[in-house]
């Protein structure tokens, strides 16, 4: 019976080292049976669960575009048992991943809109399989304008620099990348809280959706912003986290209401939200 | 003990009147019989629900740890202990408490009554003086409390209040000639092998709900050991070395400290004597340091301090 | 449907005899109350009895069960990767469970078996497990079945159900496994019709005798923010000591953990039961913790189960009022009254 706990065995293909105070490692996984990559099909914002035998799974965002073939990655911050296991491992380690879990960003929706995304930290994860999705070329025209805020504490903490600064380059993409404060006197780039800069670049909620990833302070202030400009609650669209264990709604305790984040979720819209109670 | 009933309930509505409390700990009358339920009441027109009888064998101390209000709180004998165990370990201050102190005259073994009546269910149980009444669909016997005091209320030595700020009714009598440890001396003379299966045999219905631990006021621990998980001490399965393993650590963080209150007994939803843990390290105690616990607050406990004459002979 | 008569001792005779197919889970005496065990030479099994301390859930979802295993000894060329372990799946039979742990493993299947994703174990355990119901003659005056959807000779989910006549057994076969396993019994003698009036009159009778009244009717139409956010929760919690009991008791709690536990260079990895009581059971890995009030665990259990439930699933509540909880919880904490409460809210 097919047996939805097994994951996929995955070898570390390649380790980076994202942010200055090494706490965030982007881990690519190459499957070690071809044909599970097909089987692991999926769509950006959602996550999967990453297995190492002898100590645990963890929940944690596709950060690869489904357009990228060959491989996953994964970005991951140093936090508990399995976290800082995973950050000692090595490329060539093997270990396993379930997926893909959960429900995506609603990319039936954003056809044909304004895509703005707001990014923190390093929830932006899945808001980066979600930006190379949709500038390859063949899914470009699906949407009309795109505008991204994405900020950290500091130059050092932003993930993946070098795509950042190619997405700033270019013109089918309005890329704002921000700081709440440094000292560096060569940052290009803008400087300021992620709310902040969200009223200040995005001027129009018309025909569009919000996607924001990010800390619960971050989202608690940019919440008002994009209210503000108008957006209705059904158009404001955030991605939770909760503990989790099977991933696959049956453990029972990742449940705000009745709602599993990690089956019915973690794409919720803010009106989905407002119905359920807030314990998250 | 059905008499205090009505004084708990005075007095409470005393305290809200004189603004002495914010909040009163007692116990209202449970919905089954021989069960009563600990509840806490801030608004002096709802002190009419304060119940007391010898069904009352939790530990209300178990709720009193880091509030920072005013509380008024109902303790007999073992549970007034507790508190001064609390103060001592500074999870309460004693002026904000206001003891209640009730001479107790022990509580009802509600599983003993169970097994008297040969587990026909039991519908109602009505108290009266030394007595006590049970009534069930086709069924009414009469049993004496004496013999079915709870195991560690047959053997108490300390029935009255050590501290209270007023006292319900006159001093009970203390029980002499009472041996708290005869069961501990039985193990104690049996061999490696007898012991190893006494007590495996008395954890092997454990589920690991953790009553017992959540039911002692001793068990104030923000994590609990057994919750660790960086590094884990003990795994989470019903496997009877974890559990063993547990139950042993947890009764050597009670060592000087347990009361003997019997709510760790009473809670177990599998009825494992859970005592059997701790009263070992409570004889260790008093033989070793002549300690009990929460008799008085000039002295720390014996393994809180260090005295030069401390026994040493586990030094080979 | 077949209906046939035995006399108490044929029906122990049968029980031998079904073991030579199935592994026979019967109610045992152990100390002061009763568990499902297997039924073999140490086990007597024993009728008489109102309902058992643990439900019957074990014999389907056990408490501890190893999933997966593997080496990590790197000598090893599948070093590190899960593999599922060996189970056996060979046909059991539970004699003598209750109409209301039978109605529970129908709402906990709801949970385990949907259209997308199926728990491979608890499915497979289940599907080779005929259920053989003993109905109640007299429920317990903590029992509520008739209120959510059941009853003390509810037929939901049952293979067979048992009638105890006084001197003798009727037992009706109400599935095709119902009927393979009455097959495999010798003996007995087809219910003639007073046998079979007879047992409806005991039907009828036991269901009167329930007194509880939980009225569940209303709890669909609230708003779920309102029952929530209701001022009754911190007073019911109070007394609460987040333990397992109700949970670990209860018939229709499913909630479990997966641990990794290694010895050595060989690991397991194991599911154990788990409880929303917990404080560890929503505690993220950054430290937040949802629920890191003993108030909203314990609101967080009833509103799963008279709430989040219903609305899920729009199949009635997930309880299926066996009264362990009421008669268990230590400190007294009654489902009764709390669903009163969020009913006339």
């Amino acid at each position: 019976m097919e047996n939805p706990y097994l994951p996929y065995p995955v070898r570390i293909d390649k380790i980076i080292t994202e942010t200055e105070d090494r706490n965030l490692k982007t881990f690519r996984f190459v499957f070690l049976n071809p044909e599970d990559e097909e089987k692991f099909a999926y769509t950006p914002g959602q996550f999967a669960e990453l297995s190492i035998a002898g100590k645990g799974e963890i929940p944690i965002g596709i950060a690869s575009s489904p357009t990228e073939k060959g491989f996953v990655t994964f970005t991951v911050n140093k936090t508990g048992l399995v976290t800082t296991y995973l950050h000692n491992m090595n490329e060539g380690d093997v270990m396993g991943i379930r997926g893909p879990l959960g429900n995506w960003y609603p990319w039936d929706e954003m056809e044909g809109k304004n895509v703005i995304i707001v990014g923190g930290g390093f929830a932006f994860t899945t808001l980066r399989s979600s930006i190379i999705s949709m500038i390859d070329p063949a899914n470009r025209s699906k949407f009309k304008d795109i505008t991204v805020v994405y900020g950290a504490r500091t130059p050092g903490m932003l993930l993946y620099k070098d795509e950042l600064a190619e997405w700033e380059q270019r013109d089918d993409i309005n890329m704002h990348i921000t700081v709440d404060g440094t000292d560096d006197p060569d940052w290009k780039y803008n400087t300021g809280f992620v709310p902040t800069i969200t009223e200040e670049k995005i001027t129009s909620a018309d025909n569009a959706i919000a996607i924001v990833c990010g800390p619960p302070i971050m989202i608690k202030f940019t919440q008002p912003v994009l209210e503000k400009l108008g957006f209705p609650p059904e158009r404001i669209i955030l991605s939770l986290e909760m503990r989790m264990k099977c991933g696959i709604g049956i453990c029972g305790r990742c449940n705000i209401g009745d709602q599993y984040v990690c089956k019915d979720g973690p794409v919720f819209s803010l009106a989905q939200l407002k119905e359920m109670p807030s314990e998250y | 003990m059905l008499k205090y009933a009505e004084k708990i309930k005075e007095t409470a509505l005393k305290l809200f009147n004189e603004n002495r409390v914010d909040t009163f700990i007692g116990y209202k009358k449970g919905s089954v019989p021989m069960m009563n339920e600990p509840v806490f009441v801030t608004d002096p027109d709802k002190v009419d629900q304060l119940y007391w009888d010898s069904f009352c064998g939790l530990n209300l101390c178990n709720y009193l740890t880091k509030r920072t209000d005013k509380i008024g709180i109902v303790a007999n004998g073992c549970n007034s202990r507790n508190i001064v165990t609390h103060i001592i370990e500074n999870q309460i201050k004693r002026e904000q408490i206001y003891i209640v102190g009730i001479p107790c005259e022990g509580m009802i073994d509600h599983r003993a009554v169970m097994r008297a009546v040969k587990y026909k269910e039991i519908l109602n149980v009505q108290e009266n003086g030394d007595k006590f009444l049970v009534k069930g669909a086709d069924f009414e016997e009469t049993f004496e409390k004496e013999k079915f005091l709870q195991g560690n209320c047959a053997t108490c030595t300390h029935r009255n209040p050590v501290i209270y700020d007023e006292i319900l009714g006159d001093p009970v009598e203390e029980q002499t000639g009472v041996d708290p440890f005869k069961d501990v001396k039985k193990i104690e003379e049996m061999d490696p092998a007898k012991k190893q299966a006494f007590f495996t045999r008395l954890i092997s219905r454990c589920i690991r709900c953790y009553a017992c631990r959540n039911s002692c006021p001793l068990c104030y621990c923000p994590t609990c050991f057994v919750d660790e998980s960086t590094p884990q001490w003990v795994g989470k399965s019903s496997d009877p070395t974890d559990t063993m393993t547990f139950h042993f650590l947890r009764a050597y963080h009670c060592a000087g400290r347990c009361t003997d209150c019997g709510a760790c007994e009473r809670v177990c939803p599998m009825g494992i004597s859970m005592r059997q843990f701790t009263k070992k390290l409570n004889k260790d105690c008093q033989d070793l340091f002549s300690w009990e616990a929460g008799l008085t607050l000039d002295q720390r406990p014996p393994l809180d301090v260090y005295k030069p004459d401390d026994y040493n002979d586990f030094i080979k | 449907m077949t209906d046939k008569i035995f006399s108490k001792e044929e029906w122990l005779g049968g029980l031998e005899a079904l073991r030579k197919t199935y592994g026979v889970f019967v109610p045992v005496k152990d100390g002061d109350f009763h568990t499902f065990m297997p039924f073999d030479k140490g086990n007597i099994p024993d009728f008489d009895y109102q309902n058992s301390r643990l439900s019957p859930k074990s014999v389907v979802y056990p408490q501890s069960e190893r999933l997966f295993e593997y080496t990590l000894d790197k000598a090893d060329s599948e070093a590190d990767i899960v593999k599922e372990s060996p189970k056996d799946y060979s046909p059991r039979a539970v004699v003598g469970i209750r109409p209301c742990d039978v109605q529970a493993f129908q709402i906990v299947k709801r949970n385990f078996d949907n259209p997308e994703y199926r728990d491979p174990w608890w499915v497979q355990h289940f599907e080779s497990t005929t259920l053989v119901g003993l109905g109640c003659n007299e429920p317990c005056s903590t029992c509520f079945c008739t209120e959510v959807g059941g009853g003390p000779f509810n037929q939901e989910g049952l293979d067979v159900l048992i009638f105890d006549m006084g001197e003798t057994y009727l037992l009706r076969g109400l599935t095709d496994k119902g009927e393979a396993l009455l097959g495999k019994i010798t003996g007995g003698s087809p219910a003639d019709d007073q046998a079979l009036k007879n047992a409806e009159d005991l039907a009828a009778s036991a269901s009167k005798k329930i007194t509880s009244s939980i009225p569940t009717d209303k709890l669909k139409e609230k708003v779920t923010n309102d029952l929530f956010n209701a001022p009754f929760w911190e007073e019911i919690a109070f007394a609460c000591l987040n333990c397992g009991t109700c949970t670990f008791l209860c018939p229709t709690c499913w909630c479990f953990d997966i641990q990794d536990e290694v010895l050595g260079k060989e690991g397991d990895r194991i599911r154990n039961w788990d409880s929303c009581m917990f404080p560890l059971f929503t505690l993220h890995g950054s430290g937040h913790n949802p629920r890191d009030n003993k108030f909203q665990r314990v609101r967080q259990r009833f509103m799963h189960k008279l709430k989040y439930y219903v609305d899920k699933y729009d199949n009635g509540v997930q309880c299926s009022g066996c009264g362990r909880c009421v008669r268990y919880c230590p400190v007294n904490i009654d489902i009764r009254e709390v669903c009163n409460l969020m009913n006339n809210y």
